[in-house]
């Protein structure tokens, strides 16, 4: 997956207003036995079978085939998700990481992530955003007024603003988390710069 | 201050702690399925390494496997996924139990069942029902393929540790009350968030009394209430389990470590983040009837009303019973099923299809019924026939299939059509999980035996 560095990114959003929105919803199994690494094959497997009928045509209800919510992200626009709570339970599939990245969203806001989905998600450098229960909501209400509202997340400051109610909160990432974020640093690269630490450990 | 079980193993395998962030962990074992695997070893061909201790890792494909035959795969893209992880594995030196072989089957009934699972391990693989292997007192977890390219790369991974939940469940479990009846209802209690972040540990008399089966189906469930891990602290029946298995110590060996395993406990005054108590009497056999593990009801209950849910939660309620076909306060009891499926790495051991047998010994296969059997691995197989079993179910209509996850994800030939419902002992009711439309209630060997027999939703008590 790209890895761009984060530092401040405001943008308009996608509410996705399900709870329980587990990884087989994010990407049903069927695109899991590819052994591609091709970000636009996972991005445009996102949400695949909510998304689209049996028949490949768009399910008219669901937000993501709704003028304005069905433009393609770019920068400052639709690459922010606001998601249900228990985002990403289930299946450990980091398919679905690649899903949400590949579609070019780069943040998700949810009140709750699974853990496995949420350690998938910074691996592929989309940044799982925690606030409040009434922090999300307003969130789902302000875009349902105005689908055009925006959101602005500052990864340096670890603030995540309505742009349009001016209510922020402060959002928990770990100084290592954050670095790798902003310096577009990964994990691998941390542990095979370590291996003398694991040589000591093996050998204890 | 004493400390839990997971502190115990979590401290030992700390290679450092890197300052405000994760814990650098050592991992003990590293199981890999051709799903999970492939970009982890095209990473580390990207960047040019080896497997850091290939020795630690064992392969086996599972999803991909069909259970009617196994001399070939006819989706190709199924196929090549299978082969490339044969590929992989002779590249790296990497041990790998291939599709067909006797040492083959699902990796979460493999890996307990010939030891390579063992007390006091840090275990991964890149698949969320990794929890199953706890069951054996360890700390096993679910990862992403980024992270199953580091446990190649460096055996280690970089993880926050998480708290710890302890879940006691006291008492002796009703007659027809199974280990996976005891997980879905602390899922129902709990919902399938409850122990989100939290590591969760297994004890109280029904665990201590509940066979290594029962507990490894238990632990497998740890996932679909939010806990990446589900320890059971290693006792009589874990030792009895794993002694001469293949890869368990032998002679002093074996000794020495049971020494060692003895000391796997959470000692008295150990503190949890949460605990929980149940009462096994509360718990009845017990069904599905949504699209999350968690929304489950005791087989003789009703559906819930939508009396007292907010607006929000009655939207999403409806929207699941519709993918459902079902109504609110409706009776499932006795509502004819289409297809029924024993097996996956929730209910794929031998002790699940004694069950089964048990049940429909003497009975016909209800004609209206699809049914799959299919056991975890060629080793539970094996004993079936051993047994005998093959042979009740013969008797009563059913037919013995392959090792393979078969129906539990529709990644190979065994898919339910949609639309139509399905029993099952696997381990998710999700929308679309057997099959695109595919319609899934989830629930014990017992409760699947004997709606198979009757073609309706049925309680084995009343059988």
């Amino acid at each position: 997956m790209a890895k761009e560095k984060f530092d401040i990114i405001q943008s308009t959003c996608i509410p996705i207003a399900i709870d329980n929105n587990n990884t087989d919803n994010i990407i049903p199994a069927r695109f899991l036995a590819f052994t591609t690494r091709d970000p636009k094959f996972y991005g445009d497997a996102f949400m695949h079978d909510i998304r689209y009928n049996a028949d490949g045509t768009p399910v008219a209800d669901f937000v993501m085939n709704q003028a304005p919510f069905n433009e393609t992200p770019s920068k400052g626009n639709r690459e922010i998700v606001i998601g249900g709570q228990n985002w990403g339970s289930g299946s450990s599939r980091e398919h679905a990481a690649w899903a949400i990245a590949g579609y070019g969203i780069r943040v998700v806001i949810s009140n709750s992530f699974a853990d496995i989905h949420r350690n998938n998600l910074l691996n592929c450098f989309v940044l799982p955003v925690i606030v409040s229960r009434e922090f999300q909501l307003e969130l789902f209400d302000t875009v349902a007024k105005n689908p055009n509202a925006e959101v602005k997340v500052d990864v340096p400051n670890q603030t995540v603003t309505n742009v349009t109610t001016g209510n922020s909160e402060h959002f928990d990432i770990n100084s290592y988390k954050k670095y790798c974020l902003m310096n577009a640093y990964d994990d691998i690269d941390f542990l095979l710069s370590n291996t003398d630490k694991i040589e000591n450990y093996e050998n204890k | 201050m004493g400390k839990t079980l997971f502190d115990k193993i979590w401290d030992a395998h700390v290679v450092q702690n890197v300052e405000d962030g994760p814990t650098q962990l050592y991992i003990d074992r590293l199981y890999a399925h051709e799903v999970t695997s492939p970009q982890a070893f095209d990473t580390l061909r990207d960047k040019g390494i080896k497997a850091f201790r290939p020795d630690h890792v064992i392969a086996m494909p599972d999803h991909n496997t069909p259970s009617d035959q196994q001399d070939h795969i006819d989706d190709p893209i199924g196929k090549k996924q299978v082969e490339t992880l044969a590929a992989n594995c002779a590249e790296f030196g990497i041990k790998h139990f291939a599709m067909g072989t006797k040492d083959n089957g699902i990796i979460h009934v493999v890996g307990p069942e010939k030891a390579l699972s063992l007390p006091g391990m840090t275990i991964v693989c890149g698949d969320s029902h990794t929890s199953t292997h706890g069951a054996v007192g360890a700390i096993a977890m679910g990862i992403g393929t980024s992270e199953v390219a580091q446990v190649l790369a460096s055996q280690c991974i970089l993880q926050s540790k998480p708290k710890t939940m302890r879940i006691n469940v006291e008492g002796t479990l009703p007659e027809g009350t199974t280990a996976k009846d005891v997980a879905l209802y602390i899922m129902a209690q709990m919902t399938t968030s409850g122990a989100t972040g939290y590591a969760v540990e297994y004890a109280g008399s029904a665990i201590r009394n509940m066979s290594m089966e029962g507990r490894l189906t238990l632990s497998n469930l740890s996932i679909e209430m939010g806990s990446r891990a589900g320890l059971i602290a290693p006792d009589e029946v874990t030792f009895a389990y794993l002694k001469d298995r293949e890869y368990a110590p032998k002679g002093e060996a074996w000794d020495k470590a049971v020494e060692e395993w003895k000391k796997l406990k959470s000692d008295d005054d150990a503190v949890f983040d949460k605990e929980v108590t149940y009462k096994a009497e509360d718990i009845a056999p017990r069904i599905t009837y949504g699209t999350n593990p968690g929304a489950g009801i005791a087989i003789d209950e009703c559906i819930p009303t939508t009396d007292g849910m907010s607006e929000s939660e009655k939207a999403q309620f409806l929207s699941m019973l519709e993918y459902m076909q079902f109504e609110p306060g409706q009776k499932l009891e006795g509502t004819p099923v289409d297809y029924c499926f024993l097996g996956a790495c929730t209910n794929g051991r031998i002790e699940d299809f004694r069950a089964f047998a048990s049940v429909v010994k003497g009975k016909k296969k209800a004609d209206n019924v699809v049914a799959w059997l299919v056991p975890g691995s060629w080793l539970v197989r094996q004993q079936i026939i051993d047994e005998g079993i093959d042979k009740i179910l013969e008797e009563a209509g059913f037919e013995l299939r392959l090792p393979s996850c078969s129906a539990c994800l529709a990644m190979n030939p065994d898919k339910v059509p949609a639309g139509k419902l399905s029993i099952s002992t696997s381990n998710r009711n999700f929308v679309g999980r057997q099959g695109p439309g595919a319609r899934t209630i989830l629930a014990s060997p017992l409760v699947v035996a004997a709606s198979a027999i009757t073609g309706v939703v049925t309680d084995p008590r009343k059988l």
